[in-house]
């Protein structure tokens, strides 16, 4: 059965990988071109087939973080999956080649933070409205941000 | 006809002359059991596409969670999944408790337990009446198994009322336990309900599994094979009826799980009627859990902290974590990074709904319209949850 040391020993040989304290969930922090093939390599290699979460945070100047949360069912194991896109960023490789449920989550990621995913099949907004201005979820967007045309 | 991991697109498929209509199903339809409109592409009564437009109860909870402090946005949480109040509010406490390294006293952990398993009780109850009515005159009559669901979910929101004072969202949760204790009486009015439920959930299955009509609607309808149930991040009695033995409350155990002893079903076929049998399972598991705790609710404080006085009374420090709840619809996840204020620096929502919903597309097509009800009802979606 696979354990997470395991995993960690397998993920510290890549380059720009790095792994926080802690097993449950092992914290992976990745470089943004590796996105993909990172999360490809944890479901095809090491069994990591179901797909939790995936969501951003805005950490201001310090730009976009993009998060997904993913687990091997069998080994009961956790991931998550971090990386920056660095200040002004706006742009991370898609995941829903690799995981399905990674087509709507991403579209809400997209709706809420305007986060473009490359790769995706039908980035367009899911929850607001398309003709909506703005995202939401971004710091800079105020809570009472009135919606035109309505005020 | 439905495992195949890719949504089918109407322009590949071979057109045979016959008429194609695109067909309006919504927003505001009865059998969606909430706002949802599914743009069906149909070849004479058959489905080839399906687009999922969502979002028509979008609140943005997730922006509103960071202008309200920690007290104040439990109550506001059981808004999300409606159906289930309970869950969404113990996801939230829970993460802000586990950043804090609050200590949750024993008898809270416990009734948090009772009123959770009470609340798919009582969940599973409205899914399985709103399925049927769906299904329609079939099953005899239609609305009767709904009337007789409907019937036995008002005992419980009964113990609801007695418990909190409410019947659909309760605010019962709060940082460091529960607001409310049992009042005199209630465990014997529990014991009472839950036995009645207990008794008649033969008589539903006597009305269903022995019905042709059933069977035909349900049998082989709307399968999910395992690979496309993991990766679309399905969970709850969808998963497990596609053959994954994966139950956040066994595996994961929170709150005080670990004390009690349930069953986790698990089905293979994948399919409408695997579903109905898993949570046939597990209304009669959440009653044997709901024994064990009147059986043995320890003694002492309900909560770890005093009452609400003021606004700012919760800070978590810096931290983040990610808390999830086996709800009635799934796996129910709240991500929350805490900046050391008294409000959260961001909180996601992860909806079992939105999840379960996403699947739609990929099962749907090949079906008839009249399965995209049973379908859709299979997969009790709750819309509040879907958006959020």
């Amino acid at each position: 059965m696979l354990t997470a040391a395991d995993v960690r020993s397998r993920l510290a040989t890549l380059d720009g990988v790095t792994i926080a304290e802690g097993d449950s969930p092992l914290t992976v922090t990745v470089p943004a071109a590796q996105w993909a093939t990172i999360a490809t390599r944890l479901k095809d290699e090491m069994g990591f087939g179901f797909f939790s979460f995936l969501s951003a945070v805005d950490w201001k100047e310090e730009g976009l973080e993009v998060v997904a949360w993913i687990d091997n069912t069998d080994a009961r194991l956790s991931v998550v999956l971090k990386t920056r896109l660095g200040a002004g960023g706006t742009t991370c490789p898609s995941l829903a080649e690799v995981y399905r449920g990674a087509n709507w989550m991403e579209r809400e990621c997209f709706d809420m933070f305007g986060i473009s995913f490359e790769g995706h099949p039908d980035l367009r907004r899911i929850l607001l409205p398309d003709d909506w201005v703005g995202y939401p979820l971004l710091k800079l967007y105020d809570v009472d941000t009135p919606y035109p045309p309505y005020r | 006809m439905a495992t195949d991991l890719t949504p089918r697109v109407t322009t590949e498929l071979d057109y045979a002359g016959a008429e194609r209509l695109t067909m309006n199903m919504g927003p505001q339809h009865p059998s969606a059991h909430g706002v949802f409109r599914a743009i069906l592409t149909l070849e004479g009564e058959t489905v080839v596409g399906v687009d999922a437009v969502i979002g028509y109860l979008h609140r943005c909870h997730e922006k509103l969670a960071e202008t309200l402090a920690y007290v104040q946005y439990p109550s506001i949480a059981s808004k999300t999944d409606y159906v289930a109040a309970m869950t969404s509010e113990l996801a939230y406490v829970m993460a802000a408790e586990r950043i804090a390294k609050i200590e949750v006293p024993k008898r809270a952990e416990h009734l948090r337990v009772l009123v959770a398993e009470l609340q798919r009780v009582a969940s599973h109850c409205l899914w399985l009446g709103t399925w049927c009515m769906d299904m329609g005159g079939a099953l005899g009559g239609g609305a009767t198994i709904f009337l007789y669901c409907i019937r036995e979910r008002e005992l419980v929101l009964d113990l609801f009322e007695k418990l909190t004072g409410a019947r659909l969202l309760y605010g019962f949760h709060q940082v460091g336990g529960v607001r409310y204790d049992m009042p005199e009486g209630f465990a014997a009015d529990c014991r009472q309900t839950i036995d009645l439920i207990e008794a008649r959930l033969l008589e539903y299955e006597a009305m269903l599994e022995d019905n042709t009509f059933f069977l035909m609607r349900t049998k082989g309808v709307g399968v999910i094979s395992r690979q496309l149930a993991e990766e679309v991040g399905i969970s709850g009695p969808l998963l497990r009826a596609s053959g994954v033995d994966f139950d956040l409350r066994r595996d994961a155990p929170y709150s005080s799980y670990q004390d009690f002893q349930f069953k986790v079903p698990v089905e293979t076929d994948g399919d409408c009627l695997a579903r109905y049998r898993v949570r046939m399972v597990e209304f009669r598991e959440s009653i044997r859990i709901v024994r064990q705790i009147l059986d043995g609710l320890p003694e002492g404080p309900i909560s770890s902290r005093p009452g609400v006085k003021a606004v700012a009374q919760v800070r978590v420090p810096k931290g983040e974590t990610y808390t999830r709840v086996e709800g009635p619809r799934g796996e129910v996840g709240c991500y929350l990074i805490a900046d050391g204020g008294p409000k959260p620096y961001r909180m996601k929502w992860r909806g079992a709904s939105f999840s379960n919903l996403a699947v739609l597309p990929f099962i749907i097509p090949g079906h008839s319209v009249a399965d995209v009800v049973a379908i859709m009802g299979s997969v009790d979606p709750v819309f509040g949850e879907v958006d959020r």
